[in-house]
This record gives C-alpha cells, structure tokens and sequence, in this order.
C-alpha cells in the first residue's frame, strides 16, 4: 500500500475531491467580530465531564476570568468571554438540540472588554512536564479541530508509549472553512511555540506540519521561521478530502496505520490541529484562558463572508445578523459540508469546537429521492478506511446492526461521508451507520 | 438580516454531493450502446431495427406492467428497462422472429428483474435471462444466423422476422444464399471453428464484418462504446479487463498445449459477443461483486468459464451462460473477498 507514497503526491488510499469553495474566505485576514449583547456559555464544551460553575446569578465577571473550573481529569475549565454580569444559571439549548447547564452572561456595554490581566509568566523551558501540561489543562484549551477532546488528556501519554513524531494538522480538508489556513498565515510565531511546548509535553523529538497543497502560501510563510535542527518540518500532501482525519493524516505523512480501535499513541504519534496549537502558544506563556477561537463564516448569500475572531458563547443570530444573509430559506451548518451538525435554532450559541457556521441556499442542497442500490461500487472507491459502505448499507437497510459491527467494521468508519458523496441512488449511508452506532451502543448497555 | 420567517431545513451530514444520478447513468448506458445499434442496423438492416425496439418496447411494457400490478411509483423513467431491452436485442440474431422478441423482453423483466425486488435486488442480468429462456424456448430461431450485408436490407424485412406468433417461423437458408454477397454462408465464426474447423480471420472479427447476433459482431466499435462509459465513471473497467484477461490466459493455456486444435486467444477474444459481454454484460453492476478482489476473481470467472464451454461444451455461444453462473456465484464471492481495512489488526482479520 505504501506504492501510493512512492508515486507522486504523498496521500492515502481512495478519497474523494470535493469542490472547495474556499476562494471566498482563504484571502480575508481574520476580523473581530463585536461582542454580544448576551453571551451564553454551556458548561459541557468538550469530550469528557462538563465543567463546575462557580459564579452566582448577578455577579459581576471579567473578560478571562474563571467562571466554570474542570472537574476531574477528563475536563477543562471555562473563562469569561466577555466582561459583564451573569444573567442567569440555567439548562439552554445547544447547536446539537441537547440541553446543557450553562451560564448567561449579559455583556456590560461600557466595558472596554480587555482580557484580565494575569500575574502568572509561564516559561515553558522552565516548567517540568507535568507542571506544563496543568499549564496547558489550565488554558481550557480542547482540540480545535471539531472533536473538542481535551487537549492536556491527549499530552498525558501513557509511561509505556513513546512518542516519536508530532503531527500537526493543517489540512483543513472540509469544503468551505478557511480558520486553519488564517491561524497558519497570521500566527505562525505563536504556532511554532504551542508545538514547542507540545513536543516537551509528549517527550517528542520531532514535528511535522501537514497541509493540503492547496495552501502552498502557507508553505512558504512558515519555512523561514522553521528552526534549523529541523526538529520541526512542513510537507505539502494531496488536496483530497479527508486528508484531515488523523488516520490519513499519518498514512499520508509518515506511512503509519493507526491500528483500528487504537489510539496514534500505539504507533509513536501524538496528533494536534494548528490553531489548538496556536492557541496554546498564545494563551500558555501568560497564563491566560481561551475566550475567542476563529470562526469561517461563509455561503453564497452571506453578505460579509470572512473569518471572524469570535468569543465563545455568541449566539448564532448574532452571528448571522452581522453577517448578513440574503435568503429566505437556508440550510445552517456547524462546522464544514461534509461532516458538520445541522442547527436546530438560532438562539444557540457557538462552542469550543465550531469550526464555521455554514449558510447553504436550500435549493441548493435539495436532493432526489433514494432510489435503490446499484452496486456500482462508487462508495467503495471512495471510503478511505476500504470499508464496504454498499454492504454496510444493505446490512443497516435490513437492521442487521450486529452483523455491521462484527463482520464489516462498522466502528472504524468516522462518518466523514464520502460514501454518501458519491452515491448515484442517494442512499443516506453516513445517517444509517450513525443510527447503527447509536442503537448497537444502547444494546451493547443494556447487555452490560 | 436573519428575518423571522426565516425557513431553516434540517439534515445530517454531508450536506453537498456529487454524483450522477440512476437515471442518468442508465441513460449514458443507452449512448454508448447507440453506436453499436445503429452499425447492426447498417449491418443487418431494418429488421434489427425492429428486433431492438421490439424488444425495447416490451421490457418498458412489462415494467410498467409489475409497478402497476404492486402498486409502486412506475420505475420506467429510471432508462434500466431501456437498457435491458436494447442489450437484450443486441444478443439475438438479426432475422429472429419479433413475437419471440417480445417473449424474451417480457421474461427478462418479469422473471430477471421485477421476480426478485425490481433495479437493484436482481441476482442475474435480467438480459441474459431473457435470452436464456427464449434459448431453451426456441432453440433453432435463435441459433438462426443471417449474413451481414445483405442486398436490400433496409427495404425488405428477413423472412423470419415477422413470423406470426405461435407459428414456426420461415425457414431462412434459402433466402440467405440468395442475398448474401460472395457465399456468405451466415454461420458465424464460433460455429465454423467448432463444426467446421475453419478459423475466421481475427482483424475481420476485430472490425466486424461477419455474421453473428445484432450488436456483438464489431469488438472495435464495442471497445470504443465502452471507452466513453469508463471516461465518464459510469462502467467499472475492471470487470471488462478481468474477463478479458481470464479469456486470454484461458486460451493461450489451451492454444500452447496445442495450436492447431485450439484457437488463438485473439480469436476467442474478438468472436462470439465475447467483448460485448464484456463489455456491457458482465459489466452489469448489480449482479457482479462490489468487492476490489471479487471483481477480479468474477471477470476471471467468466472468462475462464466462456472459454472452456466454447471448447469443450455442446453449445457455442457459452458467455452467456458463463455470466448468469458467475452472477449466482457473486455473493459467496463477496463473502470471501472483504477489503483489508484501514488499520487492521491481526486477531480481527482472523475472526472473520
């Protein structure tokens, strides 16, 4: 399979190539985008427990300030977007139709809504590995990518791993969002100290950015700042969607298969998104907290398309307001086309984890009806794990979830929908294997 | 502005998709085949013209029939019948009588296709069970070869043609040693290698100018119909190439133990409608494997299978049956060929 390496580009197996739709955003220089007039912060941000609130109703909060602290290992704290007054503690909807506790802050006007400024200097070269993966704990710093999985839980490797090589994820490989490429532009001094301080936090010797070749500017922005041991590199891979999965990422980089069911520790690698990354070089050093991450905002009848600096917790109306959207009937969507959430409402704020808020024209993305399978083959051609999603759809078509997860792997497919990309009958093949998922865990549950 | 009356439409993901759709691929399939109609049209004149639409008309007829009888939405505008029908003409001999035609549609669609589920469910390519059944039904109509070129074909049908239904159709024989032009005799050149012992010339099989069934006796223009379907991601290449491939090395095998017995793999390739089973048949994604290696294992399959009946069989014309028995086979083929995932561990490559 490593044939794929010696000719040409370096990628992996199958993939699909998607229209990018990135020319709209990739050159807009990251803006601010104004503060609320009300922040909603939901507890529950990340993979693992939600944090533990520990303001009151009317209390006043500054911007950076800890209003939630973690609890427990799998958990991070959360700071104060904004300078204001706790409205309310309460159970809100979020982007995913979930309710969560979470704190509403009303944004004081007359604040000037600098970050509290915080006594803390940290020197990562100073700091011994535990004391600097608290520091980064401390940040409430989640991997930015999408999945929010606590970022210092990732750092904690276990005493019997070793790690050889960081990757850094810069592929940004869904259609539409254009915040990685921005960070890897506008931050790259920040960047190359967060992987710093990564590489001493997993004890490796070694860093490789990855990015898409679509982002060659980013090539040439970051190679003079590279540190001449050549402990940190940057390799341009395939334009090809789902570059960006961590599996193909490694496959792509390095030639490693991620065992199935494991983590990229077994196999020496640790894996971080650029703008994680970035973060922790920004925010670390100071002893500051995360408050704003970078948001794409963009489709067709957006008016003020753009990425936008955003404090957590901004309501998606707001967001849309000031953007603008000149439609009637859109189709919302957290994070890219192709493996984001649908919003179920508009008064749900942004977390941790929202890459970009897609408006898609309705018409736009209609779809005919589901006609029956094929057996083209097309979804085989496409799956980057080679799983057979036409077997798998039939299975799920049948409700023979058991049989999906035994005989044909169903567990190693991470919905990145490229199966459902290019099926010619229209057969919702991601939604079947997520509903098979969820219903073969409440089994799994209730078989104890 | 995000005005209150503002619709929001909610689906999961991914919300963007590129693909042909059904139709659209079925109907690519009826471009391709255009060509090769319209050169069996030149060939044999206005009775395969009548053949193919004869056989067009019924297998839409029938599918319009079963959606109506099980109260489903009519699938016709899906072109799959369309495609039946004209590949179904294109396997029959241009004077076959019109009423069997229409039996061979009716079957394919009735007993091929709409028996096990309609597009999609079918276990055999219901053109080749169409043909299976009207080869043990009429067994002399369909082995009934008329020559190509004939004088005066686009203005007089082939006597058999339009047989009434029911009644033995007119014998042929005569007629063809009247309108063939330099003794053309009309058997085709499986039937002369195994009868006769004569071997036709390959560069005459390659271009076409023999006799044999409506829309296989070209395997240059075939190659080139189906060349258009892989450039536009509608026909898996790899089925064609298999079968080609298990065709050849199936040959040659016999052809070095002994060539003056055995035919040369250019000659088993090009004869018989080889190619477009191939081609167009064999091809048929519903009934073939969807796994990488079961593609492989079942082009081989039913090119190893063509050659040996051809040889060793009572029948000439043996893709046909080649093709039905490797679409039974496909899913025990699937079951054993499984794509190694991504990632895969020992144990769990051993439990399955």
């Amino acid at each position: 399979m490593t044939l794929f390496n010696l000719f040409g580009k370096k990628t992996f197996a199958h993939g699909i190539h998607p229209e990018e739709y990135k020319a709209n955003t990739k050159e807009k220089a990251t803006r601010r985008l104004p503060f609320a007039p009300e922040i909603i912060v939901p507890l529950a941000q990340s993979i693992g427990k939600p944090a533990k609130s520990i303001v009151f109703k009317g209390q006043q909060v500054t911007r950076g300030e800890v209003i939630a602290e973690a609890d427990g290992f799998m958990s991070v704290p959360i700071h104060s977007p904004v300078t204001g007054q706790v409205k309310s503690i309460d159970i809100v909807m979020t982007a995913t139709g979930e309710k969560t506790p979470a704190i509403t802050i009303t944004t004081s006007l007359s604040s000037g809504q600098l970050i509290l400024e915080s006594d803390i200097q940290q020197d990562y070269l100073r700091l011994s590995r535990a004391e600097l993966i608290q520091a980064v704990k401390n940040t409430g710093i989640v991997g930015l990518g999408g999945a929010a999985f606590p970022t210092h839980v990732k750092m904690t490797v276990p005493n019997d791993r070793d790690i050889h090589t960081i990757l850094v994820n810069g592929c940004e490989c869904e259609p539409f969002l254009t915040t990685d490429h921005r960070v890897m532009l506008e931050n790259i001094e920040q960047l190359l100290l967060g992987i710093r301080i990564a590489m001493k936090c997993v004890d490796a010797p070694k860093a490789i950015i990855g990015i898409e070749d679509n982002k060659l500017d980013v090539l040439a922005a970051i190679q003079p700042h590279l540190p001449d041991d050549g402990s940190i590199s940057i390799e341009a891979i395939e334009t090809k969607y789902p570059q960006g999965a961590e599996k193909m990422l490694a496959y792509s980089l390095l030639g490693i298969e991620i065992p199935s069911g494991g983590l990229p520790s077994e196999v020496g690698l640790a894996i971080f998104n650029v703008a994680t990354l970035a973060e922790i070089g920004a925010l670390l050093p100071s002893g500051h907290g995360l408050v704003d991450r970078i948001i794409t905002i963009t489709g067709d009848t957006v008016e003020k398309s753009g990425n936008y600096l955003t404090p957590i917790g901004t309501p998606i109306r707001y967001l849309l307001e000031y953007a603008g959207v000149n439609a009637q009937e859109i189709e919302l969507i957290l994070g890219g086309p192709m493996m984001g959430m649908p919003i179920q409402s508009l008064d749900v704020p942004i977390t941790k984890a929202t890459g970009g808020l897609l408006v898609l024209d309705k018409h736009a993305t209609e779809q005919d009806d589901i006609s029956p399978c094929i057996k083209c083959t097309q979804c085989l051609q496409a799956c980057p794990i080679l799983l057979n999603p036409a077997e798998l759809g039939q299975l799920a078509a049948k409700r023979r979830y058991d049989i999906m997860e035994e005989d044909f792997h169903l567990n190693d497919c991470f919905e990145c929908g490229a199966c459902s990309y290019v099926c010619p009958s229209n057969i919702p093949l991601v939604q079947y294997f997520r509903i098979a998922k969820t219903l073969n865990r409440e089994r799994h549950l209730q078989d104890g | 502005m995000a005005k209150p009356s503002l619709k929001i439409d909610l689906r999961t993901s991914p919300y963007i998709r590129k693909a042909p759709s059904v139709p659209q691929i079925m109907r690519n399939v009826v471009y391709a085949l255009l060509p090769i109609a319209a050169y069996a049209v030149y060939q044999f004149g206005i009775s395969a013209l009548a053949l193919m639409c004869t056989t067009i008309l019924a297998c839409i007829a029938t599918e319009s029939l079963f959606s109506h009888l099980a109260n489903k939405k009519n699938t016709i505008a899906d072109f799959s019948a369309v495609v039946t029908g004209l590949l179904l003409g294109m396997t029959l001999p241009a004077g076959f009588p019109l009423w069997m035609g229409a039996v061979a549609g009716f079957t394919a669609i009735a007993m091929g296709k709409t028996l096990f589920g309609g597009l999609g469910f079918n276990v055999f390519n219901p053109a080749l069970v169409g043909r299976a059944f009207i080869q043990a039904a009429f067994p002399v109509s369909i082995t009934t070869w008329t020559p190509a070129l004939a004088t005066d074909r686009f203005i007089e049908f082939i006597p058999s043609t339009l047989a009434l239904p029911f009644m033995k159709p007119l014998a042929t024989a005569e007629w063809s040693t009247q309108v063939a032009i330099d003794g053309f005799t009309g058997a085709t050149p499986l039937s002369l290698m195994k009868f006769q012992g004569i071997i036709t010339d390959s560069y005459d099989l390659f271009l076409g100018s023999i006799a044999g069934s409506t829309g296989e006796t070209s395997s240059l223009l075939i190659l080139i119909c189906g060349a258009y379907l892989v450039a536009r991601k509608m026909l898996d290449w790899r089925i064609p190439a298999a079968v080609l491939f298990g065709a050849a090395v199936t040959s040659e095998f016999f052809y070095l133990i002994d060539p003056s017995h055995y035919p040369s793999p250019a000659f088993m390739l090009c004869s018989g409608g080889l190619m477009f089973a191939a081609v167009f048949m064999a091809s048929d994604m519903v009934a073939s494997p969807v796994t990488p290696l079961g593609i492989f294992v079942f082009g081989c399959l039913v090119g190893f299978l063509t050659i040996i009946i051809r040889l060793f069989g009572g029948l000439t014309e043996a893709v046909m049956y080649a093709i039905l028995f490797a679409n039974a086979a496909t899913p025990i083929i699937e079951s054993y060929t499984q794509p190694r995932i991504y990632g895969a561990r020992k144990k769990v490559q051993e439990k399955s």
